[in-house]
């Protein structure tokens, strides 16, 4: 039973962070290979907040999150000034996030490579599903507010949301800060779950994880990605009986999803308009 | 509505240069207040260069664009919708994945002064702006007829629509000057002449000013005064339709010129 609790908790602080990366990448149109790193911050700085300092938990997560956020703004200023093309973006803060991971390693408070043990563990199932509920409620907000809307617009086209007022810069700035915000809280979640915490487990590979289940999940939706995500750290677990064999059942699913559903399970949908009544499409009959 | 002949719009010596190419060569030309002005000319000529440097989309090699007594020469394309002025593209740019409702909504929250925590809390205030705003867009989009389409995705609607959903959006940023890069491009005689009708008509209802690109001869004759006729990124000629028709540089350079007229 303990097992099983300990996955779901853990699936649930992995669907926060793919839930931030899901805002950047699936509603801003940015790649990212970097977003592992918000995570570490978010976990270091939570940790070392209570560890060191006794900081209560909600103060120290809350820490955790601004922290990621004004990190992801030393990278996000200079290269989304300068408009870099998507691709260029993700190998640019795939070398940031990498950066970040060996200062990590460095420094004297972080403990360095041999990572920092004893952290209370304070994150429990309640915690972990209210910070997912209210990270889901907030997402949905943003993408229906100005910003959220201005978002979609970039991802669609640049160029014609430029020419509909949209603020290019500041607003894929704002999203990237509010993706690394969502990350940094999933690590300050996990830091005090695992109570154990290394720099190796914020690098390229989980980078590439997160990314993977915001595609696979299906890019512009944040039911999808959320799904995905809990499939992706259920599904490993799931099959421990088979050993060696489960990470190639995961490769193959993953491999699956995009030759037959290139769009990812809920490209550009939600799961609530599976069930929500048809609008009539009166257009269709004659222009 | 009155054409007045103040300053409305002019740019000078609008000159842009793309690695040694002039696209743009010291071009000059002013917008009356109120006008349909047309900009006509063989491919090439660099009209929709033209186009993207008053917007802010590429920056001027050297030049000025005035607006209403201010100098907008490179601005940014967000600060220069702000200034009011807005346009559509030559290949249809619209959100495609997007409903046409939402489209249109885009610019209009663009204009609205939102508070960044009540939006992300979801408050009332909040819901209310979001309500309003859609019914503005429904409006906008009764008033080019596609009230119909409000819930389709943009990118399902057929391609006469498109454009016409174009200039909705463009509308939406509220603008005094309108610039249409080729609206009439693949349409048939019907469809353009309806275009024609429709421009008048966002011109009176919106009272916005209206400089166009188009290749239909029969569209810019009919509705635009003055016509602004480039050839190699210059001016070949300005005037009347009439004037221009009639103009034998004009015709020289849609025809070519005979060896006999040498």
């Amino acid at each position: 039973m303990d097992y099983i609790l300990s996955i779901v908790i853990l699936a649930c602080i992995n669907m926060i962070a793919v839930l931030g990366l899901s805002i950047f990448t699936g509603f801003t149109g940015l790649f990212s290979l970097g977003h592992a790193a918000f995570v570490g911050v978010g976990a270091y700085t939570s940790a070392i907040l209570t560890y060191y300092y006794s900081v209560p938990f909600p103060l120290a997560l809350a820490a955790g999150a601004a922290a990621a956020g004004a990190v992801s703004l030393v990278i996000g200023i200079p290269t989304l000034r300068a408009k870099l093309r998507s691709d260029y973006f993700a190998i640019a803060i795939l070398g940031f996030g990498e950066a970040l991971r060996v200062i990590l390693e460095n420094l004297e408070i972080t403990n360095g490579a041999r990572g920092l043990p004893g952290i209370d563990s304070f994150t429990t199932l309640p915690v972990v599903l209210l910070c997912l509920a209210a990270g889901v409620l907030v997402a949905r907000n943003f993408l229906r507010s100005r910003w959220g809307v201005a978002c979609i617009a970039i991802r669609e086209d640049p160029i014609a949301a430029e020419m509909a007022g949209v603020r290019l810069f500041q607003t894929r700035l704002l999203s990237l800060v509010v993706s690394a915000v969502y990350c940094g809280l999933s690590g300050g979640l996990l830091a005090h779950f695992l109570s154990f915490i290394q720099p190796v487990m914020f690098t390229l590979l989980q980078s590439t994880q997160l990314l993977a289940a915001v595609i696979a999940g299906g890019m512009g939706s944040i039911t999808g990605p959320l799904i995905a995500s809990f499939v992706f750290i259920a599904l490993p677990e799931a099959l421990r009986v088979a050993q060696m064999w489960r990470l190639v059942a995961y490769g193959l699913l993953l491999v699956l999803i995009m030759v037959y559903r290139p769009q990812g399970l809920m490209g550009y949908s939600e799961l609530s308009s599976l069930w929500r009544r048809k609008v009539p499409e009166p257009g269709r009959r004659q222009p | 509505m009155n054409v007045s002949t103040g300053k409305f719009f002019s740019a000078r010596d609008l000159t842009k240069h793309f690695d040694g190419i002039r696209a743009v060569d010291s071009f000059s030309f002013d917008v009356a207040e109120g006008s349909i002005t047309g900009i006509i000319g063989p491919n090439g000529a660099g009209k929709t260069t033209v186009f993207n440097v008053v917007t802010g989309i590429y920056r001027p090699t050297s030049g000025k664009v005035l607006f209403r007594g201010e100098n907008i020469t490179g601005l940014r394309p967000d600060r220069v919708v702000r200034k009011g002025i807005a346009r559509t593209f030559q290949n249809i740019r619209l959100f495609n994945r997007r409903s046409c409702l939402d489209n249109v909504i885009t610019p209009l929250f663009q204009r609205e002064r939102c508070s960044f925590t009540g939006s992300l809390l979801g408050t009332p205030g909040a819901r209310r702006l979001e309500r309003d705003l859609y019914e503005r867009a429904f409006e906008l989009l009764r008033a080019l007829g596609l009230e119909r389409f409000a819930s389709m995705q943009a990118s399902n609607l057929p391609y006469g629509l498109q454009r016409k959903l174009e200039i909705a959006r463009a509308l939406a940023t509220e603008p005094t000057l309108l610039l249409l890069d080729e609206p009439a491009a693949g349409m048939n005689p019907e469809e353009t002449r309806s275009l024609a009708n429709l421009i008048a008509e966002v011109r009176e209802k919106f009272r916005v000013t209206i400089l166009l690109i188009e290749h239909h001869m029969d569209l810019v004759m009919n509705i635009c005064s003055p016509i602004v006729v480039m050839n190699f990124g210059t001016l070949l000629a300005r005037g009347t339709p009439d004037e221009v028709r009639s103009n034998p540089d004009v015709v020289a350079a849609y025809l070519g010129k005979g060896k006999d007229r040498r």
